[in-house]
This record gives structure tokens, sequence and C-alpha cells, in this order.
């Protein structure tokens, strides 16, 4: 076929002439926009560069559980305080979505129809209703809880007022590090005889009980240590002394807002994806099994869930990184975290809104690729193994 | 012989109400000691939610007969053992729900476009529709008439963006996001699976990048990094930073789902299209985009329910949606600890529409799988 283009239809030179396009247009709009930008920079006086972070912050954050924090901290301080505090509520919010998830997700699968269907409605309801609505929602519930003065006390211990949750702050003292010593070491051992113990029946068929002799282990051989240590552990109990309480641990309504709210939401998601992996497994697989002689709760365990997983573990894996982007939801409620206290407050008061957000888009991107790596990692470990 | 033609009836217990209910609900002791628990856990929570919403609930008056203005005219507050929700609040405020501040004489405006909007869907999500060609030119000029009807011009006075709040917000930056989404999504997947490694290596970093950081960071590139990049002179409109910013935002996400779309076109029809001498554009436009959407519609009517529950995100960079009038309310000494009752009402119209959207996408799901199943055949 002739074309009276000539070398335009040779498909070589039309895929480096495209490309080369795409790249200069790119590489005119990046220049433009750069120009522009630093053209308007100049005109609003703001000085670009990271000198930024060393500067004092100059302002309080209410929940730092893991810093010590003082307004005459840096930005930079600011933002580990948010990456911890996101890290925090991402990842408690991560374990108890999948806890509630998979509960539910078994639960709607139940024979009875009543309980299914229950659980039918709770999905329906949190997966259709905004999160951010529910996040405020659950912010104006807690903070309609009574005063601090006629908080509401459970078990003599905990305070439940509209500051929060206030519980006893454990001390350790000089020999616990021993019973901390202790309890690794009884996971590596019982992980170690569950690997033994798993060739053993591979080889044998014998089979030992892994389970009760690894709660022994962790359990009961720490506690046995702690008291012949003489107990080295002592709470500080909060105390109401004037308008609110002092001492004691206090976990903010912010966070108990954003917890709550996350993992209802995810665990709605993530039983759907439960309900969609465990009907995924042939009927003829739990037949097989209930034919073998198991029973109800082994073939749960050993036959049905390891093949579902195979199905949940990519899409449980979205939800975790959805969990995690939606924790930046936070700002909402006043949560500290990454985009409140670095990305809103910190970039407000210097002004270097381009470093800021940066710095937080860069520090969600690893997070992200972080889960993605773990996940995929695991994801590879339960597929299936040809032989 | 009579008596072996016979055909015996199923036993009575495993048939009808009475056998449903056996194996539904009483199958076994444990089985039925749930079904007791929860039908008793639903008597004392039905009544009580009933009454709150109600039949103790204030409509538009409060117990004395008054009409309530405030908050202190709301049966619970001037009588806390009698009185339930106050959905008085939502009567009064009403018309900030739906239109925001949009002016009064105005308004049939935002009801022209509401009832245009509902007659543009029609032709997309109906295919039987009668006429269904000509109701689609309508649907594809619709935007430029909305353009007019809500913003002005052509005649018509301007009502400026700040003005616009409620529902209308909600509807605006879902419809606009979702429209404009979808053609550039197409060419973010096209670009990913191109054989130009430049491009595609540039279309991946693009949607990997959005993909990873939370929409809220994109509102806050839209609403303090755009006027940066811009030139001066060119002030861009709140609404439309934050249209930007979703915009790119829901085509990433729906670039994903038709790429999954295009993966499962066979090769074969990539093969037949380049036999019969099809130019890239051709094929694609022709051959296998109209495949590729089909079965990616289920998929991308979830990934814009995501996006519509997402819209309420803009009210942490100051606009006003159905959500942000809510929180305003409740700011209002008037309207003062309301909270449940806007909560509630927002989240009602919200679940009205995803929920619509949801059960839709299913509708379409089960209609594709017979469809499909019918072509194999």
């Amino acid at each position: 076929m002739r074309s009276n283009l000539g070398f335009f239809s040779d498909e070589k030179f039309r895929s480096i002439f495209f490309q080369t396009l795409v790249v200069g247009l790119f590489a005119l709009g990046l220049f433009f926009v750069i120009s522009t930008t630093s053209y308007n920079l100049e005109k609003r006086n703001i000085a670009t560069g990271w000198s930024f972070l060393q500067n004092p912050a100059g302002f309080d954050i209410s929940f730092s559980p893991f810093l010590e924090f003082k307004s005459t901290d840096t930005h930079l301080k600011v933002y580990f305080v948010g990456v911890l505090n996101t890290l925090l509520v991402s990842i408690t919010g991560c374990i108890a979505a999948t806890i509630l998830g998979f509960i539910l997700g078994i639960v709607r699968l139940s024979s009875n129809w009543l309980l299914s269907r229950l659980v039918y409605i709770y999905v329906e309801f949190s997966r259709n209703v905004p999160l951010l609505l529910q996040i405020i929602l659950w912010y104006s519930i807690l903070i309609q809880l009574p005063r601090v003065k006629q908080s509401l006390q459970v078990l003599d211990v905990f305070y439940i007022s509209n500051r929060g949750l206030y519980s006893p702050r454990p001390i350790f003292e000089s020999g616990f590090s021993y019973v901390l010593i202790a309890i690794v070491l009884a996971l590596i051992s019982s992980f170690l005889i569950n690997r033994w113990a798993k060739k053993r029946q591979d080889k044998t068929g014998q089979q030992f009980p892994v389970f009760s002799s690894s709660i022994g282990l962790i359990f009961i051989v720490p506690l046995i240590l702690f008291f012949i240590l003489g107990s080295p552990l002592s709470f500080e109990h909060p105390e109401l002394k004037g308008f609110n309480f002092k001492g004691g641990l206090v976990i903010r309504p912010e966070f108990i807002a954003m917890f709550l709210a996350l993992s209802i939401y995810t665990a709605a998601f993530i039983s759907e994806i439960v309900r969609a992996g465990i009907m995924s497994v042939s009927k003829g697989q739990r037949e097989a099994s209930a034919a073998i002689g198991l029973k109800q709760t082994w073939i749960m365990r050993l036959i049905i869930i390891p093949q579902a997983l195979r199905v949940i573990v990519p899409p449980l894996t979205s939800q975790y990184l959805n969990l995690t982007k939606n924790s930046s939801l936070g700002i909402a409620v006043g949560y500290a975290d990454l985009v409140h206290g670095f990305g809103g407050i910190s970039l407000n008061q210097t002004g270097q809104a381009i470093e800021c957000m940066a710095i937080v888009m860069a520090t969600y991107l690893s997070i992200s690729l972080t889960i993605s790596f773990f996940m995929n990692i695991y994801n590879r470990s339960i597929q299936f193994k040809e032989k | 012989m009579n008596e072996m033609n016979e055909v015996r009836k199923p036993p009575v217990a495993t048939t009808g109400i009475i056998g449903w209910l056996r194996i539904n609900l009483f199958f076994n002791w444990t089985n039925s000691l749930i079904t007791l628990f929860v039908i008793y856990c639903l008597y004392q929570f039905i009544p009580w939610i009933l009454d709150w919403t109600i039949f103790s609930a204030d409509f538009k008056y409060n117990y004395l007969g008054e009409q309530i203005t405030n908050q202190e005219m709301c049966s619970r507050n001037l009588d806390p053992e009698n009185g339930g929700a106050c959905w008085a609040v939502i009567y009064v405020r009403f018309y900030q729900f739906i239109y925001g501040f949009y002016p009064k004489a105005e308004v049939w405006r935002v009801n022209v476009a509401y009832v245009m909007l509902a007659l543009a869907l029609l032709p997309l999500l109906y295919a039987k529709l009668p006429y269904r060609k000509y109701f689609l030119y309508f649907t594809y000029i619709f935007p430029v008439i909305a353009y007019f009807l809500l913003n002005g011009g052509l005649g018509f006075t301007e009502v400026s963006t700040n003005k616009w709040g409620g529902l209308l917000v909600t509807l605006v930056l879902g419809c606009t996001g979702i429209a404009l989404a979808f053609p550039i999504g197409i060419m973010l997947a096209l670009g990913r699976r191109s054989k130009l490694p430049v491009i595609s290596m540039m279309c991946t970093l693009f949607i990997e990048f959005i993909r990873g950081v939370p929409l809220i960071t994109l509102l806050f590139f839209g609403m303090v990094m755009l006027p940066l990049f811009l030139p001066e002179g060119i002030d861009m409109d709140g609404l439309i930073r934050v249209l930007v910013a979703v915009t790119l935002f829901q085509s990433a996400y729906m670039a994903e789902v038709i790429r999954g779309g295009l993966q499962a076109i066979p090769p074969g029809q990539y093969e037949a299209a380049k036999s019969l001498g099809m130019s890239y554009w051709r094929m694609n436009l022709l051959i296998i985009l109209p495949q590729a959407i089909r079965i990616s519609i289920p998929p991308i009517v979830n990934t814009s329910i995501g996006l519509f529950k997402d819209t309420t995100l803009v009210i942490i960079v100051g606009i006003l949606d159905l959500l942000g009038i809510g929180r305003g309310t409740l700011a209002d000494t008037n309207w003062l600890g309301l909270s449940y009752e806007i909560y509630f009402f927002v989240s009602l119209v919200f679940f009205i529409f995803t929920f619509g959207m949801s059960r839709y996408s299913l509708y379409l799901e089960k209609k594709l799988k017979t469809g499909i199943n019918m072509g194999a055949d």
C-alpha cells in the first residue's frame, strides 16, 4: 500500500514522532508552570526552600500519644507527630475493620434469616452514607457525652466524658523488661513449635496441641515470671482536679470518632469481600470435608477460609489502602494527623504551600506503596503453590 | 397400582410458612436462641426509633400547636418528656438544603435544570426507551444548557457560584466529575496500555500518583497550589478549582476500571480489526471500546457511587454542599443542638442516591450476564 505521506506511514518513525511531541509539550507545560509559579511566589514574598521545617511551630497539638509536643517545637516535629497519628488510627482501624468485617461476612452467610438480614441492613447503611458524615456524626455523639464532672464511670477505673476516655496509665518498673523479653521469647518459640508440628503432621500424621501450648507459653509463663519478680507494674489513676482530670491515659474523642467511623465503614466493605470470598469456594469442598467427618468449625478453619483467602486478599489490600487514605478526613473533627497538623496548620502558618503539600503527598504515596508491598508478599504466600 | 400413582405431598413441616420458619429461623436450638434474642433486641429498638422519628416528632408545629421557628420551640426542648425529633429545622431550611443561597427569583432555573437532568439521564439508564436516539442528543447538549441556566449568560442574569449550595452543589460536583472523568479515563486507560513507552509510562505515573494520595490533598492542591500555577489575571472560581481536583481524582479511578474492561477483550478482536486494515483509533473506537465499556459499566457505576459520596469532602475547603449546609445550620444559634435530625436527613438524601445507584449497578450486572451467555450460546 502506498501512502502520499511518505515516511510518516512508517510505524517506527510515527512512534518516535508522537513520543517526542508528547515529551516536548509536557516539558513546555512544565516550564510554563514553573516560571509562572516562581513569578507568583516572588510577588507574594514567599521564599522557597526547606528551612521553615526548623522554625518553631508556635501551636499546640492536643493529641500526641507517642511524642511529647510543645508549642516551641519545630514544624518538622509537627510532621512526625502527624505521621504517627495517621499511622496510629490507620493501623488500629485496619485491625478492627478486619476483625469486624470477617465476623459480619460470616454472619451474613448464616443460615439464620433474621441475623443475615440484619447484617445486610447494616452493610447497606454504612456503605451508602458518606464516610465524612459518619465521622462527624460519631464526633457529635461523643462530644454530647456528660461533662467531666458528671463523667460516666466504668468499673471504677475508666471515666468517659466529652473530653474523651480516661483510663489508668501503666507505669513499668525496673523488672518489667524481663517479662517483655519472656513474651517475645514465647512468641518466637510458639512460632517454631507451630512449624515443627506442621512438619511432623505432614510426615507422620500425628497432631500436636499447638494452640493450647502456645497460649500457655505466651500468657502463663510471663504471668508467673511477673509475680515472681514482685509485680513490677503499677497504674497511675486519673484524678479529677478542678475542671479536668490529671494523670492517667487519655484517649481523645477525635481519635475515638475517627477510629469508630473508619473501622465501621470499612468493615462493611470487608464483610462483602469476605462473603464473596467464602461463596467462591465451591459447595463440593464443604460436602467433601463433611463426608470425611470434619467438625463444622474445622471445615471453616481448615478448608473454606484458606481457599477463600486467595479471593479475599487482593480486594482487602485496596480496602486497607482506602482506610489509610480516608484517615486524612480527621481534619473535619480536628484529629491532628498528617493533613490536619502539617498540611493544614503548618501550611497556613508558614505559607509554604508547595513544600508542605509535596511532603504530605509523598508521605501518603510511601505509606500506600509500603502497604501494597507487604500485602503482595502475603498474597503470594497464600496463593496455590504448584509442586 | 392405583396407590403407587398417587403423588404424596411433602411433609407439612418443610413447606409453606411453617417450613420456611423452621428452616430459616428455628433450625436447631442455637439458631432458635439467636432468633429469639434478635427479636427481643428489635422489639426494644424499633418502637423507640419509630417513636422518635415519627410518632412524637415535630414536623412543622410543636405539641402546643405553634409553628416552630427555632430550637427552643421544639417539643423536646419545651418538655423533655414529650417529644422526639424536631424535623421543623429541615422544613424551615429546606430551601437552603436544596438550592443553597440561590436567589429566590431565579430558582425556577435550578428546578428546570433538575428536571432536565432527569430527562438527560433517562436514555443513559434505560436502554429500551422509545426514541432513545433523540433523547441522547439532548443528553449531549444538556451540560451546555445547564451551564447557561445555572450560571447565567444568554439573557439570564448571572448567579455567582458562591451562592450555590446544598443538593445543587452535590449534584453539580457529582455529575460533572463523572461526566468529565469518563473521556479522560478512557484516554488514560488507552495510554497506559499503549505500546509507546513514554506515553504508557506517563499515564501509569499519573494514575498511580492520584490513586496513592487522598482526595483531600488533591482538594488542597486545587485550592492552595492551583492559583500559584496560573498566570496573573486568571482568577479561577472556587467551585471550578474543586471540580478540577475531583475530575483528576475520578479519572484515575475510571481509567483503572476501563483498563480492566480492555484487558478482558480477547486478542482476536484486536487482530481481526487490524487485519481489516483499521487504524489504531478506528479499531479502538469501533471495535474495542464499545465492548470494553459494556463490560465495565457495573464497576464504573461503583466508582461513581464512591465519587458521589466523596463530594462531601469539599466542605473541608469551604464549599457548602448538602453536608456543608447541614453544618452551617447547626452553627446557627436558632438551630443549635439538632445535630441528629440534620445528619439523619443528609444521610437519608445520600442514601437514596447511592443505594439507587448500587441497585442499578446490580440490575445491569444481571442483565449483562444473561446478555453474554446468550451471545456465547
